[in-house]
């Protein structure tokens, strides 16, 4: 018998600022290339000259991942589990460029240390004092998801009752620099909504979105998670077999989905993976969410936030219809997420 | 108690082989594979001994059979090398989508090596950019990917030098879960200018042989490699007629939490991983046979270590040596190649040896095989620990 995975609590910071009550009714839509999260105070949580040293990343995690807890109420935990697309960029590049500027003389460590994937991870469960599980995942747009599979493999096989899991990505100088010559990310001049889109590349969101799942549920939970699957490449014709079999092994199908929840980028040469997806679900109401929180390899895990909080409010903001559908109770939400044509991910949400 | 998960194919690129039998004749030599960096300039090329691969990334794209504007980085190449061994002696067939296969690779710098070289290039030289993707570390698992054929679940670990430790459990556990019937795991990071000098800042980095366990021991080689298992079902191995090289018998990660790049003094991380592995593989301490331990020769690992093995073992420690004193320090990769190793002490009955070991350290009372050594090997514990406090143990079983 397979035990249940239910989100418990939710920890977001953003360009929209943190997560609260009022997030989606007070969110702006982001018409910059680079939206940049609103850093919240970090002092209650961190020390100041911790402050000091440590990147908006590990900053960004540690409050998220705060929030998370703090709202499930769970302190004990079995695993700590992060992805991350870029890792600790502002870190990494500013050691590489010490190494490089200076030809590898008078560098000092503390950059390089909190350069390597891991370090938030690392850092929640040091300052938790947390010696369980801790496991961090860099696959690109399917990092969070890999994450999420990982907790749900552990709640689900009872081998862990709390799992805190989420991601983190920030925005650095140069590589920004660089994903801009490149087109990955919209020309700083350029400025477009996910909507009005008419180029290739995104408009890049950072920040860190965290969540506490556990097996049991309460009357304040958000949702259940069903199943999360990933897929590294996938042709558009192959779309509607992946969500029917994804659905099939949960002994579900098409019918029983109530909203969709789409990674729209406004990267006009792949977001019509997002459209074919839409059309096997033609009446259904359609939700994104990157037009708030930006897009970045882990954005992703804001739209899991979103389809909870959807299920949990029995409501949808207007801010986050992408195409309206035929008004039925939320039951089912659909998650679907690719970046540039590879690493697909499905996530099945159930109102708990 | 499981028998495991079974390992069908195995490959792997090293300081001391490009192939498994390379590997293999080399450690029973007692080859060392720690040399000068030739494959690129750096001002400490006389102040450090690294476990190097003596092939130029030329070499290497002609060994795969890239041509030019390809967006390869070293990383992704040693990656493809190894994983296509691992492939073909698992005899795998990836045009069957029916049998769900997945590829959980882990690196710890990625395509660091090229991003290093160009950074400031890719500005004006057009020609480079193609590589600008490259940097993240998954892109290297989508190419290994790629170049395998392989679709469906795929993704990378990033723990540090653990990394590849925790992609062998994942795939384990994903495969006893019934999510995938088969999975090729392992580690890719090739060296670079990054790590080194990051590695120097924190002065952990040998001028000399490393030598683990050593009361005189200075620091680390660092080193480059690639290491692929490929994992499968008991129904598919049964069906197959295949042959099981050994089993993943048990597994078990835990956090430190003490500091972020420090070892806690009694090993409890190490401890506690080790205590989960041998749950895990309803294993008792006893039955191990060789312990391939982390044993990175920094006076802090080594130590910490130590005394986690005494914790865990009592005074009865197995025999145990450190295989980094042959490859260097391999980072995201060390756990894969440590796990291949751990295979062949189980299939030749054979400990390989701790290289350049002299007097035993003053705090314990342990000291390491320091020569190849025959016996019969029915469970090997593998050990690897990372930046970020993570200690992830394998215990590999006949």
């Amino acid at each position: 018998m397979k035990e249940k995975c239910f989100i418990r609590g939710i920890g977001v910071v953003s360009a929209q600022g943190i997560w609260r009550s009022d997030f989606f009714d007070e969110a702006v839509e982001i018409t910059v290339s680079k939206a940049y999260a609103e850093q919240p105070s970090y002092k209650e949580l961190i020390a100041p000259n911790m402050i000091r040293r440590m990147s908006k990343g590990i900053k960004m995690g540690i409050y998220a991942a705060q929030q998370a807890l703090d709202e499930a109420g769970v302190s004990e935990l079995d695993a700590v589990i992060t992805g991350t697309g870029l890792g600790c960029l502002e870190d990494s590049e500013k050691f590489l460029k010490n190494v490089l500027d200076n030809d590898e003389e008078f560098l000092t460590p503390t950059s390089f240390i909190q350069s390597t994937h891991n370090t938030v991870g690392a850092q929640i469960a040091l300052r938790l004092g947390c010696k369980a599980y801790n496991f961090t995942y860099v696959n690109g747009a399917v990092s969070f998801e890999s994450a999420l599979l990982d907790s749900l493999e552990q709640l689900q096989g009872g081998d862990a009752h709390s799992i805190l899991v989420g991601g983190i990505d920030e925005i650095s100088g140069h590589t920004f620099t660089l994903k801009q010559l490149i087109g990955e990310v919209k020309a700083d001049d350029v400025q477009e909504t996910i909507r009005t889109s008419n180029s290739a590349g995104v408009n890049y969101g950072e920040g860190a979105t965290f969540f506490t799942l556990s097996h049991v549920s309460s009357v304040d939970s958000y949702a259940e998670v069903v199943d999360v699957c990933v897929q590294n490449r996938l042709d558009k014709e192959e779309l509607a077999d992946f969500v029917d079999r994804f659905l099939d092994v949960n002994k579900l199908d098409r019918s029983v989905i109530s909203a969709l929840v789409l990674g729209n980028s406004g990267d006009i040469t792949y977001d019509h993976y997002f459209e074919e997806l839409g059309k096997l679900f033609e009446d259904r109401v359609q939700l994104y969410y990157k037009h708030l929180y930006g897009h970045s390899d882990i954005a992703s895990a804001f739209g899991m936030a979103t389809a909870a909080y959807v299920l949990k409010e029995q409501s949808i903001p207007e801010n986050i219809v992408w195409k309206a559908g035929k008004q039925i109770p939320l039951t089912y939400v659909l998650l679907y997420n690719q970046y540039k044509g590879r690493d697909h991910s499905l996530v099945l949400l159930k109102r708990s | 108690m499981s028998r495991g998960v079974g390992i069908t194919g195995m490959g792997i690129v090293s300081a001391i082989g490009l192939s498994v039998e390379e590997n293999l004749l080399a450690l029973s030599q007692s080859r060392c594979g720690i040399s000068r960096i030739d494959n690129f300039d750096t001002r400490h090329r006389d102040n450090v001994l690294v476990g190097e691969i003596k092939l130029s990334n030329r070499d290497l794209e002609d060994r795969i059979g890239l041509t030019k504007g390809h967006s390869l980085t070293r990383t992704g190449m040693l990656g493809i090398l190894a994983a296509r061994q691992a492939l073909q002696q698992a005899e795998l067939d990836l045009k069957d989508t029916s049998i769900r296969t997945g590829l959980i690779s882990s690196t710890s710098v990625g395509g660091m090596d090229v991003t290093e070289k160009y950074f400031y290039a890719y500005m004006q030289d057009v020609e480079l950019q193609h590589y600008i993707r490259s940097h993240d570390a998954g892109v290297s698992t989508q190419q290994i990917a790629d170049d395998l054929g392989l679709r469906g679940a795929v993704t990378t670990i990033s723990t540090a030098c653990s990394s590849a430790a925790n992609a062998i459990m994942l795939g384990a556990r994903l495969i006893k879960s019934g999510r995938l019937d088969r999975v090729i795991v392992g580690g890719t990071d090739a060296l670079s200018k990054f790590t080194l000098n990051g590695f120097n800042t924190l002065m952990i980095l040998s001028d000399t042989y490393c030598r683990p366990f050593d009361q005189h021991r200075k620091g680390l080689n660092l080193g480059e490699a690639a290491a692929y298992l490929v994992l499968e079902s008991e129904e598919l191995i049964a069906k197959e007629e295949k042959t099981v090289l050994a089993r993943v018998v048990g597994y078990g990660n835990a956090n430190d939490a003490f500091h972020q790049t420090a070892s806690s003094e009694n090993g409890e991380g190490a401890f506690l991983a080790m205590q989960k592995a041998f749950a895990v593989g309803g294993i008792e301490p006893r039955q191990i046979d060789y312990i391939n331990v982390h044993g990175t020769a920094t006076p802090n690992n080594d130590l910490s270590e130590g005394r986690a093995l005494l914790r865990a073992f009592g005074e009865k420690v197995p025999i145990f040596s450190s295989t980094k004193s042959f490859t260097g320090h391999t980072l995201a990769a060390a756990a894969a190649i440590e796990a291949v190793y751990s295979v062949l002490a189980i299939q030749e009955g054979m400990v390989f040896p701790n290289l350049h070991f002299e007097t035993a350290m003053e705090e314990f009372d342990l000291i390491p095989q320091v020569d190849v050594l025959h016996k019969e090997i029915d469970y090997v514990l593998s050990n690897s620990f990372g930046f970020g406090g993570n200690c992830s143990t394998l215990i590999l079983g006949r």
